[in-house]
């Protein structure tokens, strides 16, 4: 009963939404306030309806009712609570319908605090946020219902796939959605400005809260899969280049870009038309990574082949929504206007130059992932590639290098005209410490590789860039140091935002450098007692045995790890085997330090001749995450600037409706 | 400057920037695009040893040998017309099992194995790479909807 009515609310929030697409949009045109007011009530029973619906498919996995399809296919009874939860969202069905959720609370959010936007923005804002509801709970109602039942129901259920029952899988998906489905508001501004043909810094202004938001959640969902890999494969890799992976990269790329050329359009009333571009631009990838993920189109053709409907219904949808958008841009990008010049030289140009790089950069992953695809499409199905990780190494990092070094450059040069020498003398402690950190480095690696000496150098380029920033604007050692101090505490907190997240990448680039390079790797038998030494580290077996887990039964090796006779810690790997679905993971056993970590995996006796165990120290592996959550954090604390705070921002003379309001201090 | 000038400095930085990306992607793609090949392909087409691909079939039943090292594996992958003989040096995926589809990316050596850089985990026990399924369907050893070749793809994160 309860499922039946999770279905009956999936359905009355598509008419909703139906209505919330079309009705404001002509009372938007019109100038009718009766039609435009549809929108907000709209958006709220959507949300409610969505939540409703999300919770009786909550109530199915939690009480695992097996006559559903869904629980059936991916839930088990004797699976821990948790995954019950998760296994709503490890799936096609119900992960689409968490993703229209999360799009109904960004489109409740606006209709909520989106008081001060004017009337008829905010019901053209709504009514493209509709449209996408609208194209997402039809391809649900239509081909992946959530909510069939299944007859007769199984005794039990298929269980979810082991690999996902972790917790850091658990929550990926939905900050990955959040992410994705963040740039959503900034594609629903950029199209409702399209059609009102005005595009000015108090746009910006709306538009960036959202994006930073977005993207916070993005960073932190990709961290989070990049690590569930790097410790749920059991071979120490965390980053493959793969399909699925590139596709929450690109909305990434494509979003950071956005983030930085808003700021032009908010400071400087520049660049609007390639900021609209963008913002179209980012939510279409956001889209594509979706369905790359959610139909297997690209790591498998044949997923078309399996439920033709689905596939020609996705590809209807991003071409509607893509082509459409992209239209209309064409039709009324022209008469966007830009509004400030500037010098070759200069902050804005420096955002110029980050947005080419990163648009480019985003351009080559986009080529690498769909390169397969019409390789086999041209070829008719012939030739079979993959595009692998020396594609990106020679086409995405030789574009990442330019970027990072016009990074610490950017936020020390001045609006409109820029002094180049001024900056870089004002660089020369970052220089300094980055040539120094690399004489220093090729000292105690002299095999190199000279590559990453020069990686080394340019994240600590980057980290002694952020500090130089931070200690210009608080002019510290030039002033006393009590105003130094009171600066600091004034400092607006965007600016600390943007410092964090800069330093945030120079320390992601010094976790991917030394990580990729300088990781020792032993893979060996070992019987209990034996010691194998991998970086001066001495990890030695102690033993290895077989154990009950709550459902599944593991194998469990220990290994002391000592360094100069000095114990360090226990490792304890395992290698579990899941009865249902019957399958084995390898749990990797981690303990991070600063310095590295110290990876061990046990593999599966061989005869009288011992455990097969693989043995790494990864130097500075850690610092991969610790800098992408840095980064986030830096989003987070420039959201919470007064200036960014979602809603608070007011168009400076607004021509219908509102009254005029003062621009917040810049 | 006026904003004539801007917009054709902007016009002619982002030329230089997207004729220096098209040039590392077409280098790129030239040297590092890995090709997939059956095992039958493999035997026509006499690859030489320097190149990097991959291979997919079904793992043959009884033909793992682990040697006495514990960390060099030998194994045929065939798609049930030819056999090709791999080793590999490591820890092998979890889901390698006899009779089940693998993929492997290498080259091969002057005697004609295949030594495997790396051997491919899927993350689904019943998922057979799609490469895998074509190379069966090539050498004719597809029957669609078959189970015991081959059960469709769960849905993976």
């Amino acid at each position: 009963m309860i499922i039946e009515l999770g279905h009956f609310a999936l359905i009355l929030a598509f008419v909703l939404a139906l209505a919330q697409a079309s009705l404001p949009l002509i009372g938007a045109a019109r100038g009718n306030a009766a039609l435009m007011a549809v929108a907000r009530p709209a958006a709220f029973g959507q949300l409610i309806f969505l939540l409703l619906a999300f919770a009786a498919l909550m109530y199915g996995f939690v009480t695992s009712d097996f006559s559903v399809q869904v629980v059936a296919a991916n839930s088990h009874s004797a699976k821990p609570m948790l995954y019950k939860i998760a296994g709503l969202w490890g799936n096609h069905e119900g992960s689409l319908l968490l993703w229209v959720l999360i799009l109904a609370i960004f489109g409740a959010a606006v209709a909520g605090v989106g008081d001060n936007l004017p009337a008829t923005l905010r019901a053209r804002v709504l009514s493209v946020q509709a449209m996408i509801a609208t194209g997402f709970l039809s391809f649900m109602l239509a081909t992946s219902n959530p909510f069939t039942r299944l007859i007769p129901a199984p005794l039990d259920g298929a269980g979810l796939n082991p690999l996902l029952q972790d917790p850091g899988l658990a929550f990926h998906p939905p900050f990955l959605y959040l992410g994705y489905v963040g740039f959503s508001m900034a594609f629903s501004f950029a199209v409702a400005a399209l059609i009102e043909g005005r595009v000015d810094p108090a746009w910006a202004r709306w538009v960036r809260p959202w994006t930073l938001a977005a993207w916070c959640f993005l960073t932190i969902g990709i961290a989070m899969g990049s690590w569930w890999a790097y410790y749920e494969l059991g071979w120490g890799g965390w980053w493959f280049w793969d399909p699925v992976e590139n596709a929450s990269f690109m909305p990434w790329l494509a979003g950071t870009a956005l983030l930085h050329s808003a700021i032009v359009v908010e400071k400087r009333d520049a660049l609007k038309s390639w900021t609209v571009l963008l913002a179209i631009l980012t939510f279409s990838l956001s889209l594509l990574g979706t369905f790359i993920v959610r139909s297997g189109v690209l790591s498998s053709v044949h997923a078309f082949a399996t439920d033709p409907a689905r596939g020609v219904f996705i590809l209807g949808f991003l071409v509607l929504v893509i082509g459409g958008s992209l239209t209309l841009y064409a039709i009324r990008a022209p008469i966007l206007k830009g509004g400030g010049i500037f010098a070759p030289i200069s902050r804005e140009a420096a955002l110029v130059v980050n947005n080419w790089l990163l648009a480019t950069a985003c351009a080559t992953v986009l080529l690498g992932t769909l390169y397969p695809l019409l390789m086999d499409a041209l070829s008719g199905g012939t030739d079979k590639v993959t595009v692998g990780a020396p594609y990106y190494n020679a086409t995405f990092t030789p574009l990442m290098v330019p970027l990072m070094m016009m990074m610490a450059l950017g936020p020390l040069m001045s609006w409109k005209r820029g002094d180049l020498a001024g900056v870089l003398s004002r660089l020369q402690f970052a220089l300094g410490l980055s040539v120094l950190s690399m004489l220093v480095v090729w000292y105690l690696r002299e095999e190199g590789p000279v590559l990453a000496v020069f990686g080394i150098g340019l994240g600590v380029w980057l980290i002694g860039g952020a500090l130089t920033d931070l200690a210009e604007r608080i002019k510290l050692f030039r002033a006393p140091f009590a105003t130094s101090f009171a600066r600091a505490v004034g400092l607006p907190r965007a600016s600390w935002g943007a410092m964090l997240a800069h330093g945030g990448v120079g320390i992601v680039v010094l976790g991917i450098t030394a990580s990729t390079a300088w990781t020792e790797e032993k893979i060996i038998l070992m019987q209990p007692g034996d010691e194998a030494t991998v970086s001066g580290y001495v990890y030695r077996f102690i033993r290895a045995e077989q154990g009950p887990g709550p459902n599944y039964t593991a194998l469990r090796g220990q290994f002391e790890v000592s360094k100069n006779g000095a114990p360090v810690v226990s490792l304890e790997p395992e290698a579990r085997s899941y009865p249902t679905p019957p399958m084995d993971t390898t749990e990797a056993a981690i303990y991070p330090m600063l310095s590295g970590d110290l990876f061990a995996v046990i593999g599966n006796p061989q005869g009288d001749k011992g455990w097969s165990a693989r043995l790494y120290f990864r130097p500075l592996q850690s610092w991969i995450w610790a800098g992408a959550i840095i980064m986030a954090i830096g989003g987070v604390i420039s959201l919470s600037d007064r200036r960014h705070r979602v809603g608070a921002p007011r168009r400076a003379a607004t021509p219908i409706g509102g009254a005029p309001a003062p621009l917040a201090a810049e | 400057m006026t904003r004539k000038q801007r917009r054709l400095y902007s016009v002619i930085g982002a030329m230089v920037l997207l004729g220096s990306a098209v040039g590392l992607v077409l280098y790129a793609v030239r040297d590092t695009l890995v090709y997939f090949y059956s095992p039958t392909e493999v035997a026509q087409k006499h690859l030489p040893p320097d190149r990097n691909f991959r291979i997919g079939g079904l793992v043959e039943e009884g033909s793992v040998v682990r040697h006495a090292d514990g960390t060099n594996i030998d194994f045929a992958v065939t798609d049930l017309q030819t056999r090709i003989m791999v080793r590999y040096t490591g820890l092998l995926p979890d889901l390698f099992r006899e009779g089940k589809g693998v993929v492997a990316e290498g080259r091969l050596d002057s005697d004609g194995k295949f030594i495997a850089s790396s051997v491919l985990a899927k993350h689904d026990e019943n998922y057979m790479p799609p490469e895998v399924a074509d190379a069966l369907k090539k050498s004719g050893q597809w029957v669609e909807g078959e189970p015991t070749h081959y059960d469709p793809p769960k849905e993976e994160e």
